[in-house]
């Protein structure tokens, strides 16, 4: 099959179906979705609890009725396709897209600018070195996640949760409510990545324990899981006091231990990467290094709010129709460079110009209170004092690009 | 009696002290408004909306995602589980169906949260 159109989109997640409607809406013709699932609507199929939406509907919704404001959207509106059950294999720097499909065979798309929505997954076993034996049971949170809620598995009985991400904390709740014991849930941090709110209404809800500094050591079992050694770690080296270690029972290890942003697609098209993000460097149309590629959501960076996605995506979108249209401005660009605290800023680049931007960052360990400061130069954009900013919370902060006239720095400091 | 709560409205978290003196329910430890607000409100009646997922007959997927419409209190969490728990859906399933009706015996109903169409056949 062979297609074109003005946007392409790889992925048909909260950052691909936003994307694709501010692309329509800001003037191209026909939008392509590719997405390699059956359905669209991402990973928010499985989030089937609440708590999305507050800042993008001004309401709690759960993530299966969020991402079905986007599908319908998508679905009502002419000049949308959304081609299912379809891998994109190759994007190429002239907005070329391979892909596959058991439906249509090979697809060649010939597209004007294309999005990049791959989304992220999950960080496994294999990247943490766990030592142990290889038996059933050992799961991603999200894997667990999808078992139960969408294909209406258990994955176990008796559980240990490692690492305290949301997912993780979220799977807390879930695995009880369907009568599991989760156990206790480790963190090897001193401090959570999850959502406050997370933690107080998955595990105190359910006096879950919850342990810092502490990890796994070891994996036990034959064919199945039997029981993992937990140990403290030294705060500083992050290293286990084997003096600690001790079994705990269990026939299920759930790893909920960070996301990589999915971008074997990215790197192969030749499209310049932030090491810290492991995402594309974009400036603040989220177009990357290749003119004409654009990139959003959590292939960009993991967000933790999806409200933020449909916002960085529509942003994207749009931008990526005025580069199929010929109309998206081109001028000198400045670094945004993070400093102290930050440990990333997205966009990375600016194009010098008129109008606010808003600039999204995190920062490293937790700054309370913290004082943020914007510069360019010597000529301080914005500064501000926040009570508190913590690793797993994304921050923004909007300057004027009028007094962009060279590189911009952002700095978080203890108050 | 004084009860310790974390305040979840913002990141801070802060630590909540909640406790009833001559009918007035105080709160200490929250820096601001909606940490009081919070406050009371888990101290007098802590309320959740309870999500799961109920097996759907004929659709083009096996289970479909529900919630509760309200917050419900949270000592009845137990019991709208164990309802979810035997329920099913026939598709076709549209966002807001009603699965199950009244189901903590106070208004809150338990409604589809995804659509799932009928199985092509």
């Amino acid at each position: 099959m062979i297609k074109t159109c003005d946007v392409a989109i790889i992925g048909g997640g909260p950052a691909g179906l936003a994307a694709a409607l501010s692309a329509r809406k800001a003037g191209a013709e026909n939008v392509l979705i590719l997405e390699r699932d059956s359905f669209p609507g991402g990973i928010l199929q499985q989030c089937i609890h609440n708590g999305f939406g507050l800042h993008y509907f001004g309401q709690e919704l759960t993530g299966p009725e969020y991402a079905q404001r986007f599908i319908d959207e998508a679905e009502n509106t002419d000049g949308i396709e959304i081609l299912l059950d379809t891998m994109v294999i190759e994007v190429h720097g002239d907005k070329s897209i391979i892909a596959v499909s058991n439906k249509y065979g090979l697809v060649n798309v010939q597209a004007k600018a294309v999005v990049l929505a791959m989304g992220c997954r999950e960080r496994t076993r294999g990247a943490l070195s766990t030592p142990g034996t290889r038996p059933a049971g050992v799961y991603t949170a999200g894997c667990a996640q999808r078992l139960v809620n969408m294909e209406g598995l258990m994955p176990g009985k008796k559980i240990v949760i490692l690492g305290s991400g949301d997912i993780g904390l979220i799977m807390a709740r879930r695995m009880t409510w369907e009568g599991a014991k989760v156990q206790m849930v480790c963190e090897i941090m001193p401090f959570s990545s999850g959502l406050n709110r997370n933690i107080v209404q998955c595990l105190k809800d359910n006096d879950i324990p919850l342990y810092f500094n502490t990890t796994i050591v070891e994996i036990h079992g034959k064919e199945r899981v039997t029981g993992v050694t937990v140990a403290e770690v030294d705060p500083k080296t992050r290293l286990p006091k084997m003096e600690t270690a001790r079994f705990v029972e269990c026939d299920t290890l759930l790893l909920s231990v960070g996301l990589i942003p999915e971008n074997e697609l990215t790197t192969a098209a030749g499209i310049e990467m932030d090491r810290v993000t492991s995402g594309a460097k974009v400036d603040a149309a989220r177009q990357t290094s290749v003119p004409g590629i654009f990139a959003c959501g959590n292939v960009l960076h993991v967000h933790d709010l999806v409200d933020n996605v449909s916002q960085e995506a529509q942003i994207a979108g749009e931008n990526a129709a005025k580069y199929a249209l010929g109309t998206l401005p081109v001028a000198d660009t400045v670094k945004v460079i993070p400093e102290g605290g930050v440990r990333y800023v997205v966009p990375q680049q600016l194009v010098k110009g008129e109008g606010n931007v808003a600039l999204y960052f995190r920062v490293g360990s937790a700054y309370k209170p913290a004082r943020l400061t914007v510069k360019c130069g010597d000529a301080e954009l914005k500064t501000t004092k926040k009570q508190i900013m913590t690793p797993g919370e994304m921050e923004k902060v909007v300057i004027d690009l009028g007094k962009v006239t060279g590189d911009v720095t952002v700095k978080v400091e203890e108050a | 009696m004084k009860k310790e709560f974390i305040c979840i409205s913002c990141p801070m978290g802060c630590p909540l002290t909640v406790w009833e003196e001559n009918g007035e329910v105080l709160v200490s430890g929250n820096t601001c408004p909606r940490g009081k607000a919070y406050g009371i409100q888990e101290f007098t009646c802590p309320q959740r909306v309870v999500t799961s997922s109920v097996p759907v007959r004929g659709g083009e997927q096996s289970m479909c995602s529900v919630k509760t419409d309200k917050p419900v209190a949270k000592t009845e969490i137990a019991k709208v589980l164990a309802a979810i728990y035997g329920a099913s859906v026939k598709a076709p399933v549209k966002v807001g169906d009603i699965v199950i009706p009244n189901v903590d015996g106070n208004g809150a109903n338990v409604v589809a949260t995804r659509r799932v169409l009928d199985r092509k056949k």
